[in-house]
């Protein structure tokens, strides 16, 4: 009866350990769950956040700085008996906003109990202030210092950007995998080009600790701490005063102000109005901020001297005149008749020589020029031979850096358009178009766009004689150098005897179409243009550079809906080279005038022709 | 000295060994449970579980010696005494005793205490091998399973008293001893099977599927033996009480139960549904034994244990210590060591010349078996949450003297089993 009751028993104790055993494989070493568990149980990670890197302008004044802000951290496994009322009190929210705070905390991705997870963001110095005191009050919430962008004056805003928390769709692109949620990254202007140089690398220090969330030393002696390290200041070209000049000057208006420094392609300012007040968008209201400014139909957050695109116009000319001299189809003395049957002019002296037809801007000029620059008769058919012409002429305006964007260390700059024949061959069908269909390029009209910077740039070309940096806000990176493409010198192809003709054609046309810039004790070389717009007024556009001997500034200024480019425009470039180069502004009238100038109520904010692409 | 010649060469010191090994393993375990790396402790601070659990070592050693020396037919001899003695004390302890962590089972005299109910299992294993080995006892009369039943209802019914129902049920294992003895496995069968059924009902939600698995298995088992009338309304009786169970689980759940002993059966079913309470500590138990990993994190590595996410981390959880700094590689040595000394004792008990010592050594076996199965299996999540120690390695002076009686009493008997001649 008893026989084999043994061996049940001895079977039943070993399949015990057995199954012990497999249950303790599958939890211990199949199921790699438990050990993150473990980690995430005891090992709370500290983040030490990185300095942003500072903003200078040229002349090492301080534009963009941090300012110290705090998380307030919760770890809800340590919250207990919360004393909500007293907790809204030293907090300064509601009741329902504590409660949608809660809500909103166990919506997310990456909750749990155990980690410290933010729970208010950016409080102020102030706020952090009022709160230090009580903290002690509330189990399982800590703070985290971290900072926030601030400024020390309100302008250049466009060019320098904001700083905001990455987004959900940054995130799911980054693939640098440096980024999580709720960290910042310069979102536009120089916070995002430079956002790699700026940002630095952020901290970690890993601390075991307790149960009841005490600290219980390093994990494994610091093995795998890391410190913050700051990241590098940037020195910017930005002149501040004249920054600032400028943008009280553009007050009222609507356009762009780009001033270049022609000898090293260094942006002095770059201004884009109406713009807003960069400490809008930073810190706590941010996002209530941001909807404000976005949504203003003036569009401040609209970076015009690099985003706008206008047709050239008359200023367009100097580059017609500078191809045919080289091509050698024109000389000084060439004459044209000016013949209004195709274009229109203004009174002048007629038949004038090409320094008469710059200094009066006269089209019909113009016109015939670029007939000779286009139909040279390479080849006895009129559509191929316009073709072959216009190929020329493109590789010309390319190295004037027209038609693409000229690579200014700031997002989205745009490339203007210079047309192709690939370009009419789409339009009009190959062999189907020849000079007569596309004589509107000739008065910088037609299938053409510009953007102020690059108007700019062909400033500080006609400034250099025949060359150009690529125009950069970034002079110097602190610890670091800077790209090197911006010490290239890029070549126009075109011989600067040319140029110093045109120069003095330049500086004469001051005097024909734009007295209002004269400065007296600097000679000033000038272009004025009418971009037009089909929308409205038509936009002011002055293109100017000085001293005329050894210049040090290069400056083109839009005045959208402001008229006649000889007016607004050409007294804000006055204004502006006056100031870099004396310091101050003897010509109070003339400030006068322009600050007067008003020309918003005009703007058709409907029809964004300044967009069109 | 010839006495002592024949303990040391008669002593079987392959069990010793292994308990000696235990011994050691567990008291590093339960100063790795309780280090903490900022305070510079020594394993042999008194202010420390582990300076305290090598006192209890030593006086084992003493209580070892004590066993060793005394003459070996003692046992026999004041079984029943020894056994009313504890009752005794048992009594006391609902009256006189200290309540400690919810349990009132200490007895104390100023800061030292003792655990009666610990002692009361070898009290208890002495006075049922007695009874078995008394002379013309015979398993299948109904009176003497009734008093066998009494002398292991009596003790577990004082320990209830004090609410420590862990070590009430440990008890109910004597009855594994007994189907060695000869007693029917019918009570085992349906121990079992109503145990099973009643998890199973617990795990699947609809009931009428598990009614309709038991008519299934029902029919063919009367098809499948002879169709006798009285093997048919057995089965038949069997079933219907099955069934029974089932339908019994929630009343007992809910009206039987306290509450705490309901979460925890609920948080062996699913931990995860409240990790934070009643699911604490199978969710941290099982946490800190899975990132043992393969080879654990090394002696005093451990971070669950130590920082106290694991509760009772060096009494009845001290094997997640083990899990968790010593992997699976260190639970497959504590567990083959286990197996070890309960296959040792069976053989030891096997090789007994009377009932006497053959039962005791199978009741050693039991508890043994008993502790080590719930114990582990409820650090893993196999079994509710009972609080019963790990023998020899779970911190404790009253639990690691009950255990060495429990087995070094064994080991004397067996010294001596060729002295032994009377009764098989």
């Amino acid at each position: 009866m008893i026989e084999g009751r043994k061996e049940i028993i001895q079977l039943v104790f070993i399949v015990t350990g057995v199954i012990f055993l497999i249950k303790l494989f599958s939890i211990q070493i199949l199921d790699e769950r438990y050990a993150q568990l473990a980690a995430s149980n005891s090992i709370m990670k500290e983040i030490e956040y990185p300095f942003r890197g500072l903003i200078y302008d040229r002349k090492g004044k301080l534009l963009v700085y941090n300012s110290p802000e705090y998380d307030l951290l919760i770890v809800s496994r340590e919250v207990k008996s919360l004393d909500s009322a007293r907790f809204c009190e030293v907090f300064d929210i509601t009741q329902e906003d504590l409660i949608s705070l809660f809500k909103e905390l166990k919506t997310r991705k990456e909750y749990s109990p155990f980690k410290p997870t933010v729970f208010i963001k950016q409080l102020s110095n102030y706020d952090f202030a009022k709160i230090q005191e009580n903290l002690d009050e509330f189990q399982g919430f800590y703070i985290q210092p971290r900072t926030s962008r601030a400024y020390e004056s309100e302008v250049l805003a466009n060019a320098l950007g904001y700083v905001s928390e990455i987004s959900k769709n940054q995130l799911d692109r980054d693939t640098s995998k440096l980024y999580r949620q709720g960290d910042y990254i310069g979102q536009s202007g120089l916070e995002g080009y430079y956002e790699t140089v700026l940002r630095g690398q952020r901290g970690v220090r890993y601390k075991l600790r307790n149960v009841k969330g005490i600290e219980k030393g390093s994990f494994k002696n610091g093995e795998f701490d890391t410190l913050s390290i700051p990241g590098q200041n940037l020195i910017t070209s930005i002149d501040l005063e004249l920054q600032k000049y400028g943008e009280l000057l553009m007050q009222g208006k609507v356009g762009s102000i780009v001033a270049i420094e022609p000898g090293s392609g260094e942006i002095l300012s770059i201004i884009s109005g109406p713009s807003y007040n960069p400490s809008l968008l930073t810190g706590r209201k941010f996002s209530s901020n941001f909807a404000l400014v976005s949504s203003d139909t003036t569009k401040p957050l609209f970076t015009r001297p690099l985003m706008a695109m206008y047709p050239p116009g008359s200023i367009f000319k100097i580059v017609q005149t500078l191809i045919g001299l080289q091509e050698g189809v024109i000389s000084y003395d060439t004459r044209f008749p000016c013949d209004r049957s195709v274009v229109n002019c203004h009174n002048h002296p007629n038949p004038t020589d090409l320094h008469g037809a710059i200094q009066y801007s006269c089209n019909p000029y113009f016109l015939q020029a670029f007939r000779r620059i286009i139909n040279q008769n390479k080849s006895p058919n009129t559509f191929t031979d316009s073709r072959i012409g216009l190929d020329n002429w493109r590789g010309y305006v390319t190295r004037f850096g027209l038609g693409q964007p000229l690579g200014v260390d700031l997002p989205s700059e745009k490339g203007g358009q210079m047309p192709t024949s690939n370009l009419y061959n789409r339009i009009y069908g190959e062999g189907r178009w020849k000079f007569s269909t596309i004589y509107s390029l000739s008065i910088g009209q037609g299938e053409m766009l510009v953007t102020p910077m690059q108007m700019a740039n062909l400033a500080a070309i006609m400034a250099n004689k025949g060359y150009y940096y690529t125009p950069h806000l970034v002079k110097n990176v602190k610890d670091g150098s800077i790209d090197s493409r911006f010490t290239v010198r890029h070549e126009t192809g075109i011989d600067s005897a040319y140029f110093s003709f045109v120069q003095d054609a330049m500086s004469d046309a001051i005097y024909g179409t734009a007295s209002r810039a004269v400065i007296p004790g600097i000679t000033i070389c000038g272009k004025t243009g009418t971009a037009q717009n089909p929308h409205g007024a038509d936009h002011s556009v002055f293109m100017s550079f000085a001293p005329k001997e050894n210049p040090k500034i290069a400056i083109a200024v839009y005045v959208e809906n402001a008229g006649w480019g000889g007016r607004a425009a050409a007294s804000i470039a006055s204004l502006m080279i006056e100031k870099y180069l004396t310091g101050e502004v003897k010509r109070k009238s003339l400030e006068e005038y322009v600050l007067k100038g008003d020309f918003l109520d005009k703007v058709v904010r409907t029809t964004p022709v300044l967009e069109a692409d | 000295m010839r006495r002592e010649d024949t303990i040391s060469t008669n002593m079987d010191w392959a069990t010793a060994l292994i308990f000696a090994v235990m011994v050691l393993f567990g008291w590093l375990n339960i100063f790795a449970a309780v280090y903490d790396e900022t305070a510079h402790q020594s394993i042999f601070d008194l202010t420390l579980n582990s300076g305290r659990q090598l006192i209890f070592i030593a006086a084992s050693a003493i209580i070892i010696l004590g066993i060793l020396l005394v003459d070996m037919r003692f046992y026999e001899a004041t079984a029943y005494l020894i056994y009313g003695a504890i009752l005794f004390l048992l009594l006391l302890v609902p009256i006189i005793g200290k309540e400690v962590g919810g349990n009132k089972a200490w007895l104390g005299i100023g800061s030292f205490g003792v655990q009666p109910s610990e002692f009361a299992k070898f009290a208890t294993a002495l006075a049922v091998a007695k009874f078995i080995g008394s002379a013309g006892f015979r398993m299948d009369q109904l009176r003497n399973q009734l008093i066998l039943f009494a002398l292991i209802g009596v003790p577990m019914g004082l320990i209830l008293l004090q609410k420590d129902t862990g070590t009430a049920l440990v008890f109910s294992v004597f009855v594994l001893m007994f189907f060695r003895e000869g007693m029917s496995p019918f009570l085992i069968i349906v121990g079992v099977s109503a145990a099973f059924i009643f998890i199973l009902t617990l795990l699947i939600e609809n009931e009428i599927y598990l009614h309709i698995a038991i008519g299934v298995a029902l029919i063919i088992a009367i098809l499948m033996g002879k169709r006798k009338f009285k093997r048919i309304a057995l089965l038949t009786i069997g079933a219907l009480l099955l069934m029974g169970v089932i339908e019994s689980v929630d009343y007992v759940i809910t009206d039987v139960l306290k509450p705490h002993q309901q979460n925890r059966i609920k948080a062996l079913i699913n931990p995860e549904a409240d990790p934070l309470g009643y699911g604490w500590n199978v969710t941290q138990s099982k946490i800190a034994i899975g990132s043992g990993g393969f080879s654990g994190k090394g002696f005093l590595k451990g971070t669950q244990t130590k920082f106290d996410f694991v509760p009772e981390q060096s009494t009845d959880f001290i094997f997640c210590t083990i899990g968790e700094e010593h992997g699976w590689i260190g639970s497959l040595i504590v567990i083959s060591l286990f197996i070890l000394l309960l296959m040792r004792i069976i053989f030891i008990a096997e090789r007994q010349k009377s009932r006497f010592a053959r039962a005791y050594g199978y009741s050693v076996v039991s508890i043994f078996f008993f502790h080590f199965a719930v114990n582990i299996g409820m650090t893993i999540g196999l079994f509710p949450v009972i609080g019963i120690p790990l023998p020899f390695f779970s911190y404790g002076g009253s639990s690691l003297w009950g255990f060495t009686i429990l087995l070094f009493i064994l080991l004397k008997l067996d010294a001596h089993r060729s002295q032994m001649l009377h009764r098989l």
